[in-house]
C-alpha cells in the first residue's frame, strides 16, 4: 500500500516538473553543448542557412489567344553556396486547365503537374515555363492562379551535422586576437564594477537605515536604475555625455571648468597628472563601469539594507552606553554584520558583469578600448560573421567563470573552516 | 577644543550649503538661465558666516525668525547684489537657505562641546549629503530624458542649456516627438508586441514552473536535490554564451523573426528563478491543508488550483511582476532574433532608431520614456511585491 502511494507521488512529481526541464534543458543546457560543437568547427553565417529550392510564379496572358495562359517559374537555389540534389516540384491547376509543352523531366496527372529536377548545383537559376490552355471557354481567372504554391523539395547537406572538426578558432581566439587585451579590459570592467556598486550600496543603505522624512520614497527612488530598461538608461547617459551638445559637456563649459569638451565614451585614454606624475586613465572604460556601477549598485543596497534591518538594535544601544562614536559603530558593529552578504553580492555581480553585453554594447558598441569577452563574441558571430570563433570565446568565457566559481568557494570553504 | 569644533561644524555645514545652491544653479542653468559661475568663494563666505551666527546667537532669538532673517539677507545679496535673476531663482533659494538653517538649528554651542559631536555632525550630514547626491544622480538622467522628448532639434542647437518646456505652446506641438513616434516609427505596433511577449512570457513560466515548483516543494522523487540545486546553477549561466547556439538553431527551424521564439527562450530563461522563488514560498503553506485534501480525494490538480494557488498570491504575482519587468526590459534576445521591423519589441525598436544618425534624439528620447513610463508606473505602485521578488530572484542581469 505504501509502495503504491510512494510511486504515485514519484509519478505526479515527474509529470510536473517534466514541461519545465524539458523546456530548460532543451533552451539553456543543450545550447551549451552546442556551443563545443560549433566552437571546433569553420562555420560562417551564411552557412547556417539551409539551402532551399525557390519558385517565383509568373502568370501571363498570351495576347489574341483568352483561352490559353503562360506560366513562368522563376526557379533558382538559394544558397550561394551549397548544391540541393533530387529537387522535385508539384503544382496544382484548375480542373479544365491542359497543358500544352509538357517539359521531359514532368509528368502532368489529374490537373498536377510534376517534375523531377534534378540536382541543382549553387546559385543555380533557370527560368520554366509551361503553357496552358482551357476547353470550357471561361475567363481565366489570374489572380486565382497565382494564390495556388508550387511545392519545392530538395535534399541538402547541413554544415552543421557533419564532422569535420577544427582547432583554427581556438588558436585564433588565444594568439591573435589580442586576448590578453581582451581579458584585462573585462577583469577591469568586472572587478571595478563590482567593487563601486558594493561600496555605493553600502553607503546607500546606511543612509537609508537612518530615520528621515520621505524615507520610503527614498528607496524607490534608489531602485529606479536598477528596474528601467537598458535601452533608454544608455541613450539616456549617451545624450548626456555626448561631446558635441552633450549636457554635461555644455554644462562645464558653461561653468568654464573645461576648454574644450571631453569625449567621455569615444576617448580611449586621458592624461592626467596628480601631484607631479603623469598617467594614462582609460577613459571610455571608466565611464562605462561608472554606468555599471549607476545601474546596479541598487542591487547591493537592497541587499545590504534588508541585512542591517536585522541587526539587533541592543547591539547598538550597548555601545551607545560604552560611548562609542559613530564611526566606531559603523566599523566596529555595522561591517562585520553584512561581511556575509558583501561576500555573496560580490560573487553574483562579478559573475553578472562578467558576462554584461547590452550595457557597453549600447553605450560605445565595444569601440574605444571598451571591447569586453561578451562584446566580443557579438562581434566575432555577427559583425565578422564567423560563428565558430564567436562560440569559441563563448566557451572561454564559461571556462573562465567555472575557474573563478572553483576558486570562489574552494576560498569560501576554507574561511568557514577556519571559523 | 571648543574652537576646534565651532570651526569644523562651520566648515561641514558651509560645503553642505554650496552643494545645495551649486545643485539649483545646475537646474536653474537648464531653465535657460544664464549663469555662468557659482561663485563658490563668495557661498562659503555667506555660509560660513551664517553658521557662526546661529551658533553666536544661539537661543536668543525664535529659530524660526532666525531662519527667515538669514534667507532674507542671503537672498538679497545673492539675487540682486551680485547676479539680477528672475524672481522664481530666488525663491528657490530662500527655500533652501531656509531648509538649511531649520536642519542646523538643532545644533547649539553647548552641544559642541559634547563627545564625539564633530563624528555626530559630519554623519548627520553626510547622510543628508547623500539623500541628495543620490537622489540628483539618479533622477537627473530621468528628467533629461523626459525634458528632452518635449523639446525641438532647433531649440537644442539655439541653446543646448535651456530645457525649459513652453506650455503656452498647443498640446500638438509639445507633444509633437510622441506623435511622431507613433505616426511614422510604428510604436503603436511595437507597443503591442512588447506587451503581448510580456504579459505571454509571465504566463507561461507560471503555468510551468507553478506546478514544478509545487513538486519541488512537497513531493518525495529520486533527483529532486539534484533539480533544485541545477536550478540555480542553471541561473548563473550567461545569456551570451546561449545566443550563438540559439542563433543557429532558430534560424534553421525558422523561429528567428517570431514572437513564439522569444517566447520560449524568454520563458525558458526566467523558469529557473521563478521556481525557486515559488517553492520557498510553498514550503511555508502548512501540510496539514493539503492532508485534508487527499482524505477529500482530490488530485494534485485540485490541490494546486484549490489550495496552493489560492494561498501563495502575494508569491505569485511577485514572481509575475519580476517575471514581466525582465521580459519587458530584455534586450540582448531580441536583438539577436528579431531583424525585422514587423517584429521588433520597443526596446529593439529604440535601438534601431538610434541606429540612423539622421534620427533627432527628442525622438529617441520620447521613445525611452514610452519604454521606461510602464515599467517605472509597475514598480512604484507594486514596490511591496517587487522589492521581495527583487531580492529572491536578485542574481539576474
Amino acid at each position: 500500500m505504501n509502495d503504491t502511494l510512494a510511486n504515485t507521488e514519484k509519478k505526479t512529481a515527474y509529470i510536473l516538473t517534466l514541461p519545465a526541464v524539458l523546456l530548460v534543458f532543451s533552451i539553456i543546457l543543450f545550447p551549451i553543448f552546442a556551443n563545443i560543437w560549433i566552437s571546433f568547427k569553420e562555420v560562417e553565417l551564411k552557412d547556417i542557412r539551409i539551402p532551399e529550392p525557390r519558385a517565383k510564379k509568373i502568370v501571363k496572358s498570351i495576347s489574341d489567344e483568352p483561352t490559353k495562359i503562360k506560366i513562368l517559374y522563376k526557379l533558382r537555389n538559394s544558397s550561394l553556396i551549397q548544391e540541393i540534389r533530387d529537387v522535385s516540384f508539384q503544382d496544382n491547376f484548375p480542373k479544365n486547365f491542359e497543358i500544352e509543352n509538357l517539359d521531359p523531366r514532368c509528368s502532368y496527372k489529374k490537373y498536377n503537374l510534376k517534375c523531377e529536377f534534378g540536382n541543382w548545383p549553387a546559385k543555380y537559376r533557370e527560368n520554366f515555363q509551361v503553357i496552358f490552355a482551357t476547353n470550357n471557354g471561361l475567363k481565366i481567372d489570374k489572380k486565382k492562379l497565382k494564390s495556388i504554391k508550387p511545392k519545392l523539395e530538395g535534399k541538402s547537406d547541413n554544415i552543421l551535422l557533419n564532422t569535420n572538426f577544427t582547432l583554427k578558432n581556438f588558436k585564433k581566439v588565444l594568439f591573435e586576437n589580442e586576448f590578453v587585451d581582451l581579458l584585462l579590459t573585462t577583469f577591469y570592467y568586472t572587478f571595478f564594477g563590482t567593487i563601486g556598486s558594493i561600496v555605493f550600496g553600502i553607503l546607500t543603505a546606511q543612509m537609508v537605515n537612518q530615520k528621515f522624512y520621505g524615507r520610503t520614497f527614498m528607496r524607490s527612488v534608489l531602485l529606479f536604475p536598477y528596474v528601467a530598461p537598458v535601452v533608454a538608461l544608455a541613450y539616456t547617459w549617451e545624450l548626456l555625455l555626448d561631446p558635441n551638445s552633450g549636457t554635461l559637456n555644455s554644462l562645464l563649459l558653461n561653468y568654464q571648468i573645461i576648454e574644450t569638451p571631453i569625449n567621455l565614451l569615444g576617448q580611449k585614454y586621458i592624461e592626467i597628472s596628480i601631484l607631479g606624475f603623469d598617467f594614462k586613465l582609460r577613459l571610455a572604460l571608466t565611464t562605462v563601469i561608472m554606468f555599471e556601477i549607476w545601474r546596479y549598485f541598487p542591487l547591493a543596497f537592497l541587499f545590504i539594507l534588508a541585512r542591517l534591518q536585522a541587526i539587533p538594535k541592543e547591539l547598538y544601544e550597548a555601545a551607545d552606553v560604552d560611548g562609542a562614536s559613530p564611526f566606531q559603530k559603523f566599523f566596529k558593529i555595522t561591517l562585520p554584520q553584512i561581511t556575509a552578504v558583501i561576500s555573496i553580492l560580490f560573487m553574483i555581480r562579478f559573475i553578472w558583469n562578467f558576462n554584461k553585453f547590452e550595457d557597453v554594447f549600447l553605450l560605445t558598441g565595444g569601440a574605444s578600448g571598451t571591447r569586453t569577452l561578451p562584446i566580443n563574441v557579438y562581434q566575432q558571430g555577427f559583425a565578422i560573421s564567423d560563428i565558430g570563433m564567436g562560440s569559441a570565446v563563448s566557451i572561454v568565457i564559461v571556462v573562465l567563470l567555472l575557474m573563478f566559481m572553483f576558486f570562489y568557494f574552494k576560498l569560501l570553504g576554507k574561511r568557514v573552516d577556519e571559523n | 577644543m571648543r574652537t576646534k569644533n565651532t570651526l569644523l561644524f562651520s566648515l561641514i555645514s558651509t560645503f553642505f550649503l554650496i552643494f545645495l545652491i551649486s545643485i539649483w544653479k545646475i537646474l536653474a542653468t537648464l531653465q535657460g538661465l544664464s549663469i555662468t559661475s557659482f561663485n563658490i568663494e563668495i557661498l562659503f563666505i555667506f555660509g560660513f558666516l551664517i553658521s557662526l551666527a546661529h551658533l553666536g546667537i544661539g537661543d536668543r532669538i525664535k529659530s524660526f525668525y532666525k531662519s527667515i532673517i538669514f534667507s532674507l539677507i542671503f537672498v538679497f545679496c545673492d539675487g540682486y547684489l551680485i547676479q539680477k535673476l528672475p524672481i522664481w531663482y530666488n525663491v528657490g533659494v530662500f527655500l533652501i537657505i531656509y531648509f538649511f538653517t531649520n536642519k542646523i538649528s538643532k545644533y547649539s554651542l553647548i552641544g559642541l562641546k559634547e563627545e564625539h559631536s564633530t563624528q555626530v555632525i559630519l554623519f548627520d550630514f553626510l547622510t543628508l549629503f547623500g539623500i541628495l547626491f543620490f537622489s540628483f544622480v539618479i533622477l537627473f538622467p530621468f528628467y533629461m530624458m523626459l525634458v528632452t522628448s518635449f523639446k525641438t532639434q532647433i531649440a537644442l542647437l539655439v541653446n543646448p542649456l535651456d530645457f525649459s518646456i513652453n506650455f503656452s505652446q498647443d498640446i500638438k506641438d509639445l507633444f509633437k516627438s510622441y506623435f511622431v513616434i507613433f505616426k511614422s516609427y510604428n510604436f503603436g505596433k511595437y507597443i503591442v508586441t512588447s506587451t503581448i511577449v510580456s504579459v505571454g512570457t509571465v504566463i507561461i513560466t507560471l503555468l510551468f514552473a507553478i506546478p514544478a515548483a509545487y513538486a519541488v516543494a512537497r513531493l518525495n522523487f529520486f533527483g529532486k536535490t539534484f533539480l533544485s540545486t541545477s536550478i540555480l546553477i542553471i541561473y548563473m549561466f550567461p545569456a551570451i554564451v546561449l545566443v550563438i547556439p540559439l542563433y543557429t538553431i532558430f534560424s534553421q527551424l525558422g523561429l528567428r523573426n517570431s514572437i513564439e521564439g522569444l517566447l520560449i527562450v524568454y520563458t525558458a530563461t526566467t523558469l529557473p528563478v521563478a521556481i525557486y522563488m515559488l517553492q520557498g514560498y510553498f514550503k511555508s503553506i502548512p501540510k496539514e491543508l493539503e492532508e485534508a485534501a487527499i482524505l477529500d480525494k482530490l488530485s494534485w490538480f485540485g490541490i494546486i488550483t484549490k489550495i496552493i494557488i489560492p494561498l501563495s498570491i502575494p508569491a505569485i504575482s511577485s514572481v509575475a511582476l519580476y517575471v514581466f519587468m525582465i521580459a519587458w526590459n530584455e534586450f540582448l534576445f531580441s536583438l539577436m532574433f528579431l531583424d525585422n521591423p514587423n517584429s521588433f519589441t520597443l526596446s529593439r525598436a529604440i535601438q534601431y532608431l538610434s541606429g540612423d544618425a539622421e534620427t533627432p534624439r527628442q525622438y529617441l528620447m520620447a521613445g525611452s520614456v514610452v519604454v521606461t513610463l510602464p515599467v517605472l508606473f509597475i514598480f512604484v505602485y507594486f514596490e511591496k511585491y517587487l522589492v521581495s521578488g527583487l531580492t529572491a530572484g536578485s542574481v539576474k542581469g
